[in-house]
């Protein structure tokens, strides 16, 4: 048996099938390169023939100003990874202190509900901007004992304020997604309501929601550029101060690079994320 | 060999095509770009009449500014009362160029749009823009129509207000607007903590309220408003000279290369040859004199 | 008195009286299977007995404790009644053996390490040995199911409800779980079960309990009720079950 199961060879109609396959796989790759070479050239063509391409060029692309902004953007960026990889972590912590709260069926905690769903309400219906002004300099012109000065936590809590909205959402409909069998199943096995939560719902919850949460996240990175409205030298700020300096427009783009690279991982993460939880829910895993 | 018409391929193929279709159907709009610099000529002003000039609105001089306005280059925030430094001296201008009152119409131009490339909604910018070499690489310049000093803005009795030198603020946390010259003077003071730059004047005097930031960096007048109307307990520690190699002088911005710059100089040159600019400036910043200067 | 005993027990969902006063004593160590048909109120009263329903009215004891005292521990209830479902409903991103030593470990306290040797003894007495790391989804309906009824046994509870835990299974599956059941009984767990399986109710039950529309109508020794039935309504359910049932592939011969 096994000596035969080696000794296979293709028939003649399978050998004239793998051929047949392979060609058209050729033929495919090739039209792909050209219809991608074709069309984005014709459009860099456009671009590139425009009558004010070498204005945008020198005000957008300038090599030189390039080398001068890259290393005080790089800098200042640091505070843009600090302020979001801090961030990511409150955020988490609040959200789930919130949607636990929401969903939470216990009448002592009435008072926290509401607060919980006033939070959410009001915070996810605030642009961010706002949040961060009115934390920025509203908190600290009221003169409290203990409220922080630095801009940077401030920005840090207005961050987490805004964000923290969005994410317990996102993590309360994954708690409500798990489907109640779940928790008559533990339940029924003597676990208490909270060990239940913990350790059979949430675990469950936070998968199902990882490509949401994450996406939240990525958009999260960039919004850390709206805390220099406070002041804070971030890097689009530094990008800007070298902008106005000279009019010229390529700190920016030097920014948008860095911006959109440190959004990559995350971006592939939740796609992996993604693929994985389709993948499981076909049952295919 | 299998010739199939499968439909995606076909809507696929239609897609590539339309986006082809697109990128050739862009039409380049003109615009005209000349390289000779015209800042560098100045016409006589009898050959400047609102109907030889190529505005932007035929018959009409547009002239752009920051929304809001602040005193005391404007009074009110509106541009269009000819109170106010700046507004006087745009009236002024128009009126040499032979244009009535009537005839000068503003836009509100946020800073960060006045000196994007491509065509402007405005004749000439006025707003405290500093004349730079960098900068006038991508916008013209008209000749200078204020020169300004730098000064620094402190809480009263606060540990920085009673500075006599620019070293005294070294430990000092300053904060200034960006875009200004204020922002590049800092380095002049080299403090120990990093500056904060925030958008505009409010929200750097709310930081300077709430001790987020020690002293803020400012143009004198600017400086001089601040203490005087905006925040209360503020006090001008001192004037100081930028170093930044030039002058300190504002200038009218226009898109590059824009002919008009050379009749709008005419018109400065004269009213700083008659006397005019002094007495704008006696008129509307005369409050700043008198600051104690920061050695 | 009976181990387990319920009195005049009644649950409404709505408008709908689910159990409309039911009574039942099950002996230590014998097994009671409840028939009818679908919406009788098996499932509702097996739910009532584990606590995850309050009664609407009647009295459930186990050992002589009152348990729908609305002061009982429930969670200690829970722990000594078990209850196994129709859908398995094991938890998903925990391990077979995971899923086995959770309880143990966070309702008993069981140190990780003896729950988790107690939990491969059990699964291996259940031919579950290789499945001990592997998550829920590589395994069939029922391996699954097999894993649910050892979730259940790792809290060793005085009582096991068994909720129609083969009707979702391939009938070539039915069997492996059936034969599972037979154990628990040779051991002597007391257990109480829904089952539609009528040849299987006449091997295992030492008393079958006829529920319909949310009544006991008949019960008694199983071999009496399932083959003299007094009342007709039971008699009737047993001629449609009897007709179904020989479509589905004998269990029998698998289990056997």
């Amino acid at each position: 048996m096994t000596d035969n199961a080696g000794a296979w060879v293709p028939s003649a109609r399978q050998v004239e099938r793998d051929r047949y396959r392979r060609r058209r796989t050729r033929r495919r790759g090739l039209v792909a390169a050209a219809s991608t070479v074709v069309v984005l050239g014709v459009l860099v063509i456009a671009v590139v023939s425009a009558p004010g391409w070498d204005r945008v060029q020198q005000t957008y692309f300038d090599p030189a100003m390039a080398r001068e902004s890259v290393g005080p953007v790089a800098e200042a960026f640091v505070t843009n990874v600090e302020l979001f990889l801090i961030a990511e972590v409150m955020i988490l912590a609040l959200a789930l202190v919130v949607a636990v709260i929401r969903v939470a069926p216990v009448p002592a905690l009435m008072p926290l509900k509401i607060l919980a769903t006033v939070y959410t309400d009001v915070l996810r219906g605030t642009p961010t901007i706002l949040v961060i002004l009115l934390v920025g300099f509203g908190l600290p012109a009221l003169q409290l004992q203990g409220v922080p000065e630095s801009r940077f936590v401030l920005g840090l809590i207005a961050l987490t304020l805004s964000y923290g909205a969005y994410v317990a959402e996102v993590l309360r409909a994954g708690i409500l997604s798990v489907h109640p069998t779940q928790w008559a199943s533990g339940r029924s096995l003597g676990l208490s309501y909270a060990t239940t939560l913990r350790l059979v719902v949430l675990p469950q919850a936070v998968r199902r929601v990882a490509p949401p949460l994450l996406n939240d996240f990525v958009s999260l990175q960039k919004d850390t550029a709206l805390v220099s409205a406070i002041g804070l030298v971030e890097a689009l700020r530094a990008a800007q101060v070298i902008t106005q300096r000279n009019f010229n427009f390529t700190p920016y783009v030097v920014a948008a690079v860095f911006f959109i690279v440190a959004t990559i991982p995350l971006a592939r993460l939740t796609d992996w994320l993604s693929l994985r939880a389709a993948r499981r829910d076909s049952g295919a895993a | 060999m299998l010739t199939m018409t499968n439909p995606i391929r076909r809507a696929s193929v239609l897609l590539s095509l339309a986006a082809l279709a697109f990128a050739v159907g862009c039409a380049p709009t003109e615009e005209s770009t000349s390289d000779s610099d015209p800042a560098q000529t100045t016409s006589s002003l009898a050959d400047c009449t609102p109907e030889q000039l190529d505005l932007y609105k035929d018959g009409t001089l547009t002239v752009g500014t920051d929304d809001p306005a602040f005193e005391p280059w404007f009074k009110g925030d509106d541009p269009t009362n000819g109170k106010g430094y700046e507004s006087a001296v745009a009236y002024s201008i128009a009126d040499r160029l032979g244009f009535s009152d009537e005839e000068v119409t503003w836009t509100k131009v946020p800073f960060n749009t006045s000196y994007q490339p491509g065509k402007k909604d405005f004749d000439f910018d006025i707003n405290q823009i500093s004349i730079t070499k960098a900068r006038a690489k991508a916008v013209t310049f008209s000749n200078p129509y204020y020169s300004a000093a730098q000064a620094v803005v402190a809480l009263e009795g606060s540990d920085f207000a009673g500075a006599t030198s620019l070293a005294e603020l070294k430990d000092a946390k300053i904060g200034a607007q960006v875009g200004t010259t204020s922002l590049e003077a800092i380095d002049q003071i080299d403090p120990t903590a990093n500056p904060s730059v925030y958008d505009d004047t409010t929200a750097a005097t709310k930081a300077l309220e709430n001790g987020q930031v020690d002293a803020l960096i400012a143009d004198l007048p600017s400086a001089y408003y601040i203490t005087a109307a905006v925040i209360d307990g503020g006090t001008i520690v001192g004037q100081f000279q930028p170093q930044t190699g030039e002058s300190e002088q504002f200038g009218l911005l226009f898109s590059k290369g824009n002919p008009l710059v050379s009749c709008v100089n005419a018109a400065i040159d004269s009213l700083e040859e008659d006397g005019t600019l002094a007495d704008l400036e006696e008129k509307w910043l005369s409050q700043t004199t008198g600051v104690p200067e920061l050695s | 008195m009976a181990f387990l005993s319920v009195r005049q027990v009644r649950k409404r969902f709505g408008t709908n009286d689910v159990l409309r006063g039911v009574d039942l004593e099950v002996e230590a160590h014998e097994v009671v299977c409840l028939i009818g048909a679908s919406g009788s109120g098996k499932s509702t009263l097996l739910r009532c007995l584990n606590l995850l329903e309050t009664v609407d009215d009647g009295v459930i004891e186990l050992d002589g404790v009152e348990i729908t005292d609305p002061q009982a521990a429930v969670d200690a209830v829970r722990r000594d009644v078990g209850i196994v479902f129709q859908a398995y409903n094991l938890f998903p991103h925990l391990s077979v053996l995971d899923n086995v030593a959770l309880a143990p470990r966070k309702v008993r306290g069981t140190p990780r390490r003896d729950a988790e040797r107690a939990g491969t003894e059990l699964l291996g007495r259940f031919g579950l040995t290789d499945k001990a790391d592997a998550h829920p989804d590589a395994l069939s309906g029922g391996q699954q199911q097999r894993v649910a009824l050892v979730r259940a046994l790792a809290m060793r509870p005085r009582v096991l409800l068994l909720d129609e835990v083969t009707s979702a299974l391939d009938p070539l599956l039915v069997g492996e779980v059936l034969e599972a059941v037979r154990d628990l009984k040779r051991e002597g767990l007391t257990i109480v079960m829904a089952t539609h399986e009528m040849s299987f109710a006449r091997e295992v039950a030492d008393h079958v309990v006829f529920l319909d529309d949310g009544l006991v109508v008949e019960s008694g020794p199983a071999e009496e009720v399932l083959t003299t039935p007094s009342d007709p309504r039971t008699a009737a359910f047993l001629a449609r079950s009897l007709r179904t049932g020989e479509k589905r592939s004998g269990f029998g011969t698998i289990a056997g």
